[in-house]
């Protein structure tokens, strides 16, 4: 599938995600021992990246069996943290709209906080996978109102991002119609940070940041590997006409799609919410610079080289505030996907073009 | 609302309708004719209006601005004090090299690769200048912004009749932006454009260079969009990065360009009049339809909906014969 795994089972290794992380936290580790580089900003944008790598897998499997570039990604993240706050309950509940008292709540479940080392509490982890069915299941449903429709029609690549831009500013919209454009938060209850040598602190919820991508990552490569729709998915990326002539239903296989990579992002939206403890409308849209230089850097439809990719703006735009205003970092990621364009513009490991 | 004051708004209307037009030119030859696809309008609408609002605006008042120190200035250098008036349209130009320079560099690295990466670069460029005009206090006076931008002949008219003057200007820019794109467009240069956009592969194999016409049609629509970022700034008069948030100055565009029809101008500067009349129209509704956020959603909704329905939007695009 990609340079590094040919190359890693020439030496006989049979390369997975796995590998990949650990190659990468070693060089994460190795540049915070630099003299000049601090530890914590390195473990910081490894934190950060995780997150990055949760959605930018989704993306990028969007991207290849698909073959457009879905602009509204951020926003099924966004969508994923607020379907969240919907059940869990906003933690101003007396200010709040009816649309962030929270279900759980109005069921009597009380929204508790501070769950073990966490700022948040059980009703959160309840709440995540039913964000992830509901934003799995709107992609699929927007897929049928719109998408559908544009490919039966043969329309060009960019006509379907054109309609995915559309798609994610109506989102938006109903986002902020429905929980207005203020910050809101989740129940929390603050925690004591975890100070490590070398002045590395680490906030209990990046904790659950990693947990939570690690399991996904695991996940999302055995269903890549090991089932028969994971195949399917991969030989409809590599060439989709091969695929259904073979008698693979490409239909499915894009239902399937559609489902993982939105509940990716809705995953990633919940992490995200968690990891900065704020939800902003906006909060997906803004992401959609590091996720599409993490999964331009990794090659366009490869999710290891997404994961790759994602670590490399994480860490990067993380360690840059050592130098510059860390309201930058979009900006940081943006000049990293530059200069990645005009060097090596296929990637680090090369995809098709 | 007595006459005289239905006058005056929809004077003030056409004055913005008309910079918005200038736009909707701009992303038709982006867009329209050459199929790039710019989602980062608001970063080349910031930088023609500041870069056109720094050179114009009376040297900076220390007691007003803290940490403001840069711009302003120009007016007043004393052999370039040549008046408001000269450098208005001299900022003009500016404001469209501007971002000419920027569409060139960032155009370069991306125009030769997938249509895709070129959104999520002009997406980056929005970003990166927003970013810019908010942290650098030095430059742009930060989340403050600028005020007191300068009027272009503000001496000859009284100031609430200024719109009157000022929609000539705009109407002026607009007809000549008009027909230079009509002209581009008509010349074997914009054919070749269209080709490309209908089939890139078949372009090149006719020979043409794709990348090198890309690049020049997005420098070409930048260069627009910047001069409509000037014109946009000695209007309003007063710029913050909170003015170029993605809905105002990215979003209405698309909604413009794809109502009228992508590919026409004629469309183009017919769905800006259109768009920004419903736009402002739902300003005078009452209750729920007047929410920004509703506003904001029906955007997005009216984009899928002219894709899906009406991909060729009121107008569509004209059948163009080629005769020899």
């Amino acid at each position: 599938m990609t340079n590094l795994r040919q190359a890693a089972r020439r030496v006989g290794l049979a390369w997975t995600p796995g590998h990949t992380t650990l190659v990468i936290i070693a060089g994460a580790a190795l540049l915070g021992l630099l003299p000049f580089v601090k530890m914590g900003l390195v473990v910081n944008g490894v934190f950060l990246g995780a997150i990055i790598a949760v959605g930018a897998i989704g993306l990028t499997l969007v991207y290849g069996i698909l073959n457009f570039a879905n602009i509204a990604h951020g926003d099924y993240m966004t969508l994923g943290a607020y379907v969240t706050l919907f059940l869990v309950g906003s933690s101003q509940t007396d200010t709040a709209t009816w649309a962030a008292r929270g279900i759980f709540p109005a069921l009597g479940i009380e929204s508790e906080a501070g769950l073990g080392p966490f700022t948040f509490g059980y009703p959160v982890l309840v709440a995540l996978p039913v964000a992830v069915a509901v934003v799995a299941a709107g992609a699929i449903a927007l897929d049928f109102a719109v998408y559908r429709r544009l490919r039966d029609r043969g329309v060009n690549a960019v006509v379907l991002a054109m309609a995915s831009l559309g798609v994610a500013i109506a989102l938006r919209g109903l986002a902020q119609i429905i929980w207005s454009g203020d910050t809101q938060h989740l129940p929390r209850e603050s925690k004591l940070v975890y100070r490590l040598p070398m002045d590395v602190r680490v906030a209990p919820d990046a904790i659950f940041v990693a947990i939570a991508a690690i399991v996904l990552v695991t996940v999302v490569y055995f269903v890549l590997t090991h089932t028969r729709m994971g195949k399917a998915m991969r030989a409809t990326a590599d060439n989709a006409d091969l695929a259904l002539v073979s008698g693979i239903d490409t239909r499915r296989v894009i239902w399937w799609t559609w489902g993982m990579g939105a509940g990716l992002a809705a995953t990633a939206g919940v992490m995200l919410a968690v990891f900065q403890a704020q939800l902003l409308p906006i909060m997906g849209w803004r992401f959609l610079i590091p996720l599409f230089a993490a999964v331009i850097l990794g090659g366009l439809g490869n999710p290891y080289g997404a994961l790759v990719g994602a670590f490399v703006i994480g860490v990067a735009s993380e360690v840059s505030t050592q130098w510059i205003n860390p309201s930058y970092k979009p900006a940081v990621a943006f000049a990293i996907l530059i200069v990645m364009l005009l060097v090596r513009p296929r990637g680090i490991f090369g995809s098709p073009g | 609302m007595d006459v005289i004051g239905a006058l005056d708004y929809t004077v003030g209307f056409a004055v913005m309708a008309s910079i918005y037009a200038m736009f909707a030119l701009g992303l038709n030859v982006h867009w329209g004719f050459t199929g790039l696809f710019n989602i980062g309008i608001a970063g080349f609408f910031a930088l023609g209006a500041y870069t056109s609002a720094l050179l114009t605006t009376p040297p900076p008042d220390p007691a007003l601005f803290e940490d403001f120190v840069f711009g302003g200035n120009w007016a007043g250098i004393p052999f370039l004090d040549l008046g408001v008036d000269l450098w208005f349209l001299l900022a003009l130009g500016a404001a469209g090299a501007a971002c000419g320079v920027v569409a060139l560099l960032i155009g370069y690295a991306t125009l030769r690769l997938r249509d895709d990466y070129l959104a999520i670069a002009t997406l980056g460029i929005a970003e990166t200048a927003r970013l810019f005009f908010l942290n650098e206090k030095w430059a742009a006076n930060g989340s403050k912004g600028l005020y007191s931008i300068p009027q272009f002949l503000g001496d000859l008219v009284p100031p609430d009749r200024y719109d009157y003057l000022y929609l000539v200007v705009a109407l002026a820019s607009l007809a000549v932006t008009f027909v230079a794109v009509e002209r581009a467009i008509k010349s074997p240069w914009g054919r070749a454009l269209r080709a490309i956009r209908e089939d890139e592969v078949a372009a090149a194999a006719s020979g043409k260079n794709v990348s090198r016409f890309k690049l020049q049609a997005f420098v070409f629509g930048a260069v627009i969009m910047g001069i409509g970022g000037a014109l946009f700034a000695h209007h309003v008069r007063v710029l913050s990065p909170i003015t170029f948030d993605p809905l105002l100055a990215t979003f209405v565009i698309w909604a413009m360009l794809m109502v009228g029809g992508s590919g026409n101008n004629r469309g183009a500067v017919l769905g800006a009049f259109a768009v920004w009349g419903i736009w402002a129209g739902t300003q005078f509704l009452p209750g729920v339809f007047r929410d920004p956020n509703l506003r904001l959603f029906m955007i997005g909704a009216l984009i899928v909906a002219v894709i899906l329905i009406r991909p060729g939007g009121i107008l569509g695009e004209e059948r163009r014969v080629t005769r020899v």
